[in-house]
């Protein structure tokens, strides 16, 4: 039912782990499910993710999509990341079951979620966060 | 879910592979035997109507019936069915409530689900933390309007045992039925309905050994129960459509195999499940058995990890050739996890990291083994992974 790039991120996940310096962290955790995924992030002087790790409780549809993300994610700028949707992991792993599609939903949060901590702890103002609610949860 | 080549088949409480001596029982009926029942000439050989009574006579016999109490059905969800949605109306005029509880099989579950669309007065019984029905509770909920006791014998997913001549007692001293769906129990328990005070009862063979698509419907003689399916003079008139002479043959022998050796495989299945049970509880943390520690099937063991999920543990068996199940809300394609669980006052974040490995006669000590093995690795890689586990 899971395509071969969902199976190989959900056995092999990339960029797993904490990253104790980390510039900005994000937590989100999906009711429906159960599944909960955080990011850290370490941003550059020009605004770019050049570090990315994750941790997710969750199956492994929510495994590989947050693995899939984290690779997506690194080397983009700020804005770009903003810019990231659940979709471009879904379409990264080659689709998810119809069923499991609800499983894929953390990255996007979660990188938003770490991006605004980050935004906090830099007071630097970013786009793409302008109406974000840092307790809107799924 | 498959992702790889099954090696070693633990999911015996879903389907079990068929032995090698019933499907050789079954070929002929399909080439040589193949003849209707209903015909009146006759095949070489025995007929097809004998070859049915004969795997009638091994099934009464082994759960203390009559042969002509037994119906053969398509299978367990066939039986619940029938036996629930006839004796609910057939039994009208006494009453309008129905008893059944909320560990129920989903064929059960669903079936009281659609009397209660139709204005019946179903009470779903709670159970204990070990997923015992609450006897109390039924004695205050039993009145003179109740029809229909309906009750499993041994859980599926957890594999706990209720006291059904128990509950069959207080169904009869209120004048009502009782049934009991025994899919699960059947082969691996001793069945006898008279002293059991069993007055319905559900069977299914591919969970024996046997094959799919065929089941079976005790009905006390006393019961004039109401035909499911109609359309011909089949099983008394009372289960038409041509039978499934393979499949009843082969349910037959399938329970006749077993039932000579039933202390064999009752010792065989609990000698694994108590070291599946011994290994993981003593050698991985922070998990909970799941069901009654004694009064369990002997097949299964369930559990709950925390910290790890269970489709991700499932997978990862997988790709280890292992098959297993679990009851966590990413499998079962609803919003909530497993309704077992939920009744067992299990919660959500808890019961997302259920396991059910169940054993069978196929099994061996040395597979159980290795399955613990596989499954420390899992849990420690899950966890490792897990934002929980800080």
């Amino acid at each position: 039912m899971y395509t071969d790039k969902v199976l190989d991120h959900f056995q092999n996940p990339r960029n797993v782990g904490k990253i104790d310096d980390a510039d900005g962290i994000g937590e989100i955790g999906s009711a429906q499910c159960g599944d909960i995924m955080k990011i850290y992030i370490k941003v550059d002087e020009n605004d770019v993710i050049s570090d990315l790790k994750f941790q997710t409780y969750g199956c492994g549809a929510a495994v590989a999509s947050s693995s899939v993300a984290s690779t997506m994610l690194i080397g983009k700028s700020i804005d770009e990341a903003l810019k990231f949707r659940n979709r471009d992991a879904l379409e990264a792993l080659g689709g998810l079951p119809t069923e499991k599609v609800h499983c894929s939903v953390l990255a996007e949060d979660a990188i938003r979620a770490a991006i605004w901590d980050y935004s906090q702890k830099s007071g630097k103002k970013f786009e793409g966060l302008k109406n974000y609610e840092p307790a809107a949860r799924h | 879910m498959i992702v790889g080549e099954i090696v070693i088949y633990m999911d015996n409480s879903a389907t079990t592979k068929v032995r090698q001596e019933v499907v050789e029982a079954m070929l002929p009926c399909f080439t040589e035997q193949f003849g209707n029942p209903s015909s009146i000439y006759h095949f070489s050989g025995a007929d097809a109507g004998k070859l049915i009574n004969n795997s009638r006579e091994i099934i009464a016999k082994c759960i203390g019936a009559k042969s002509n109490e037994i119906y053969f059905t398509a299978g367990g969800t066939e039986s619940d069915n029938w036996a629930i949605r006839s004796v609910a109306k057939m039994l009208r005029g006494k009453g309008n409530r129905l008893i059944t509880s909320k560990i129920e099989h989903h064929a059960v579950l669903h079936s009281f689900q659609a009397l209660e669309d139709e204005g019946f007065d179903i009470v779903y019984l709670d159970v204990n933390e070990y997923g015992q029905v609450d006897l109390e509770q039924l004695r205050n909920e039993i009145n003179e309007e109740t029809s229909l006791v309906s009750i499993m014998m041994a859980n599926n997913e957890v594999g706990t045992v209720q006291p059904v001549a128990e509950i069959a007692k207080i169904a009869h001293e209120n004048g009502a039925l009782f049934h009991t769906d025994a899919v699960q129990a059947l082969g691996s328990f001793e069945i006898d309905v008279s002293r059991m005070g069993i007055d319905l009862a559900s069977f299914s063979a591919h969970k024996i050994y046997g094959p799919k698509g065929v089941g079976a419907l005790y009905v006390n003689n006393k019961v004039n129960i109401e035909p499911f399916i109609l359309g011909g003079a089949q099983e008394r008139k009372k289960r038409a459509g041509t039978e499934n002479v393979p499949g009843i043959v082969g349910f037959g022998k399938a329970l006749e195999l077993l039932d000579g050796e039933l202390e064999f495989h009752q010792k065989h299945l609990r000698e694994m499940s108590n070291l599946l049970i011994q290994r993981i509880t003593s050698e991985i943390d922070n998990v909970v058995l799941t069901g009654h520690p004694s009064e369990r099937h002997p097949g299964i063991a369930s559990f709950c990890f925390e910290f790890a999920e269970g489709e991700a543990i499932i997978l990862d068996l997988n790709f280890a050739g292992i098959s297993a199940s679990t009851g966590s809300a990413c499998t079962t394609g609803s919003a909530g996890a497993s309704h077992v669980l939920q009744a067992m006052g299990i919660s959500d974040m808890i019961s997302h990291g259920s396991l059910r490995l169940s054993v069978g006669y196929f099994n061996t000590i040395e597979e159980v083994n290795t399955v613990v093995d596989v499954l420390k690795k899992s849990i420690k890689r899950l966890r490792k992974m897990s934002p929980l586990c800080d």
